[in-house]
């Protein structure tokens, strides 16, 4: 794709990030910030590509260790996210 | 808008499969990208926040099966891979204690970054089996643009990396807490970057097989940057780290996004990039700090702000905070870090119900950078099953300080320390903090007569109407539940 648009793509999505979190009650801050860490994890895409076959030993390693530590951050941190809003939630219930 | 859909990857052009496959992948991506956003969003409100989380995730694994789609993938080892990160992240997210949370969050976020590190890593890989020529008609792509993005993927992902795991460890008091400084580390930092710019020009200007080394330098360049940007940052500045190295995750994927031409990878990357730098400016905020100094400052290593203050610290028993609690009225409980480090917060709970028992009105009042992250203390308490409304935070709770009987201060140092207010000599002055030194009667619990994790003197503690409770804050506050039960 050509590098102008994929830039563009970066700009509006900043924008877009400042305008969707600007306004987040400070009980929320840590389950936003382990949230949006796992989606940090969207890595794993980059990662899963790399793990190719015929590509040559070193991308291969490389691709695998990336998707095992991809797929930490990313299980890892949505389930880590759940257990803390599961216990906000409660509050909630009563 | 067909341009947009059609995204050209190095492993689609490789294989040579264009058509309806590549196109049904882009369309998916753009279908997480939306579910993220949406995820997001419901993320920033507290009743939507857990569907949020799984909105979030449904995104990514939308995003995961659509890149299975690319013919050529290795599944054997694919899902090898899945099946152990998968593994280690489920027990490791189950296990963690809640006290535990901000080491977890940065180990999490540590590993993230080298992932992005190594899809920068293996991209290049993949350019020097194909050479920059074979490389760049394949994919269609800029040899500057290629060389710039891949080199900002490995800068990025690598500080990213060790600075967490320098958090993490920091976090886990498994290396001393404060900061850490030496003679010319400003100076040393700078030649870290400087030398990185010039590993950039170098990978432009040498020929591919001189280059590969370069790179790999830049992967060592960028660890170091992070032990080295980290080491200097003190405990109590760690939730503006934290939530700095957590945008930088979000960056490190963009970067690694632009690597290999991704457009989920880079709205996704980019979104936590914002998250994270919003935070970030909010934390520097309630320290009345630029990020500047948070990072440059070596703050807390000097002595500077050990002024003399006069008076001595008054301790006091056990029994006598009971009598004082026991006729108060209204309490407010300001927890701190050392709240999570006593993994006192179920006993505080405790203490704050026997209170209301009592017929005293109870509030928890919360600083926003108390604890070692954004919200830390939130989650504790909510750990606990305090009722969210019981909850204050800074600016709600101040103008009713003067009438509020005991201020109940648990392992909470810097965030209630008047010199803040009164000292302008003093280095966190400006910083907005919970005015416990207005209530009638304040005790403050504490392990030991030393300073807090910045090493300033706690003015608080030498007042008039202060009484300290040394000891370990959840023997302490269990105790004076216990009193208040056997009444």
């Amino acid at each position: 794709m050509d590098i102008t648009q994929l830039l563009f793509i970066f700009t509006l999505a900043a924008f877009l990030g400042l305008e969707l979190i600007a306004k987040v009650p400070s009980q929320l801050h840590t389950p936003l910030m382990s949230g949006s860490n796992a989606i940090s994890g969207i890595t794993i895409v980059g990662a899963l590509l790399a793990v190719t076959n015929g590509e040559g030993q070193a991308i291969h390693i490389i691709g695998f260790i990336a998707v095992v530590l991809a797929t930490v951050n990313v299980v890892g941190g949505y389930v880590v996210t759940d257990r803390m809003l599961a216990m906000f939630k409660k509050k909630g219930d009563k | 808008m067909n341009a947009l859909l059609s995204s050209t990857n190095a492993i689609a052009a490789m294989s040579g499969i264009f058509g309806l496959n590549i196109k049904l992948i882009d369309i998916a991506y753009i279908v997480s990208s939306i579910f993220f956003i949406f995820g997001i969003k419901m993320l920033g409100k507290a009743d939507t926040a857990r569907r949020g989380n799984m909105v979030s995730s449904i995104g990514m694994l939308i995003a995961v099966v659509a890149t299975l789609l690319y013919s050529g993938l290795d599944y054997t080892w694919i899902i090898a891979g899945i099946i152990i990160g998968a593994a280690i992240g489920v027990v490791a997210a189950k296990m963690v204690k809640m006290t535990s949370m901000p080491e977890l969050v940065a180990l999490f976020n540590g590993f993230g970054g080298l992932a992005s590190l190594l899809v920068g890593w293996a991209e290049y890989e993949r350019i020097k089996g194909f050479g920059w020529e074979g490389y760049l008609a394949h994919t269609q792509g800029e040899f500057y643009f290629s060389n710039i993005v891949i080199w900002l993927t490995l800068w990025i992902g690598g500080i990213t990396f060790t600075g967490s795991i320098l958090a993490y460890l920091k976090l886990s008091a498994k290396i001393s807490g404060s900061a850490i400084c030496f003679k010319g580390q400003k100076a040393f930092n700078a030649l870290l970057a400087l030398a990185m710019v010039a590993a950039l020009v170098a990978m432009c200007m040498l020929p591919l097989e001189t280059a590969y080394p370069v790179m790999i330098a830049v992967i060592a360049l960028a660890l170091l940057l992070g032990i080295f940007g980290v080491l200097p940052i003190g405990g109590g500045d760690m939730p503006v780290v934290i939530s700095l190295l957590n945008s930088f995750s979000g960056l490190a994927a963009a970067a690694a996004g632009f690597t290999i031409a991704n457009t989920v990878l880079i709205v996704s990357g980019c979104l936590v990039g914002a998250s994270g730098f919003i935070l970030t400016i909010i934390m520097c905020k309630a320290m009345n700090r630029t990020l500047a100094n948070v990072l440059f400052s070596g703050f807390g290593a000097t002595d500077e702000g050990s002024a003399k203050v006069e008076g001595e610290m008054k301790a006091a028993s056990i029994e006598d905070a009971y009598y004082v609690l026991e006729a108060a009225r209204s309490v407010v409980i300001i927890p701190g870090y050392g709240m999570a480090v006593a993994q006192a917060q179920h006993a505080v709970k405790e203490l704050g119900t026997m209170l209301e028992a009592n017929g005293a009105e109870v509030r928890y009042a919360i600083h926003p950078v108390a604890g070692r992250m954004p919200g830390h203390m939130n989650v504790l308490l909510a750990e606990a099953d305090v009722p969210y409304e019981q909850l204050a935070e800074m600016d709600s709770v101040n103008p009713m300080m003067e009438m509020v009987d005991v201020a109940l201060v648990i392992g909470a140092n810097d965030v209630v320390n008047p010199a803040a207010v009164e000292d302008p000599g003093c280095p966190i002055y400006g910083m907005p903090i919970i005015e416990a030194y207005k209530a009638r009667t304040v005790f403050a619990l504490k392990r030991g007569k030393g300073a807090g994790f910045s090493g300033l003197v706690n003015k608080l503690y030498f007042l008039e109407k202060t009484r300290m409770l040394y000891g370990d804050a959840k023997a302490t506050v269990s105790e004076l539940a216990g009193m208040f039960k056997d009444k």
